[in-house]
């Protein structure tokens, strides 16, 4: 996990915070949005801009959390919390 | 990877194709148009990746075979339009979504985890299959067109997904 670029995106604390993401979904960037709305310190990663190399273990990582492996995975804690999909309501309850 | 970004006359031009042709076959793409348009700038992302607009809300792995059933339109969009109002992305939506008497948004994943996933075979006419029959029977995977014919149609003529989208139905 640590060999994966995360950006960071500071903020105030609500525990460890990360997105994984697509560049291209309509969904993610939503998401992404309403982090940087709620001002929450957070990681992002977007996973189709990784080189083909690392694409398998970033995959991996998300189908830890989200067996289905799709975008966005919101996780909160080191899986504490796992957040699928842009679901606006249960972001707002969980981080705002 | 990183493409080289398409431009915003590329955008208008594909979104402006797409939603042609999703009206000429009973379709809506979003409404949001600016939602829609960075939708439709990512099917040209994935088009200049891969070299097929595969979903830009899902991973591609660059490979038609693995990728075939998430090629845009996917084979989820139409059950997704029945049971959400709209396609993984929200890029199609329903009859519903365009009167203004349901919203959006954001929906389970019904393709299968990659564990359930197999790829699916290219249309091969089956021997022991339509044997009584004058001509294969092929259906498109994307929206169930039928068409009885020695091979599948290039283009479907309903949602135009591409003839490797075909299976042999009877």
């Amino acid at each position: 996990m640590n060999q994966m670029k995360m950006e960071h995106v500071p903020g105030k604390s609500k525990g460890k915070v990360t997105l994984f993401a697509l560049s291209t979904c309509g969904w993610c960037a939503k998401t992404k949005a309403l982090l940087k709305e709620l001002g929450v310190d957070h990681y992002y990663i977007f996973v189709d801009l990784l080189p083909p190399e690392d694409l398998e273990n970033a995959i991996k990582e998300v189908e830890k959390f989200n067996p289905h492996g799709s975008f966005p995975t919101l996780v909160i804690n080191d899986g504490t919390r796992v957040i699928i999909g842009f679901k606006e309501h249960e972001i707002r309850e969980a981080l705002g | 990877m990183n493409p080289v970004p398409p431009s915003d006359d590329e955008v208008e031009a594909y979104y402006k194709k797409l939603d042609r042709e999703a009206e000429e076959g009973g379709y809506h793409l979003n409404p949001d148009r600016e939602f829609t348009k960075n939708l439709v700038r990512g099917l040209l992302v994935n088009e200049k990746r891969f070299g097929y607009p595969s979903c830009p809300c899902r991973i591609s792995w660059g490979n038609r075979e693995e990728d075939r059933d998430i090629i845009c339109p996917c084979d989820y969009r139409d059950p997704d339009l029945d049971q959400y109002n709209a396609c993984f992305c929200a890029l199609y939506v329903s009859d519903e979504v365009l009167k203004k008497k349901v919203t959006v948004s954001s929906i389970p994943e019904r393709r299968p985890p990659r564990s359930e996933r197999k790829a699916h075979a290219q249309p091969e006419p089956g021997p022991e299959k339509g044997q009584q029959l004058p001509f294969p029977v092929w259906r498109c995977r994307v929206c169930g067109y039928l068409c009885a014919r020695a091979t599948p149609p290039l283009v479907c003529p309903v949602c135009k997904a591409t003839k490797d989208r075909f299976e042999r139905f009877m």
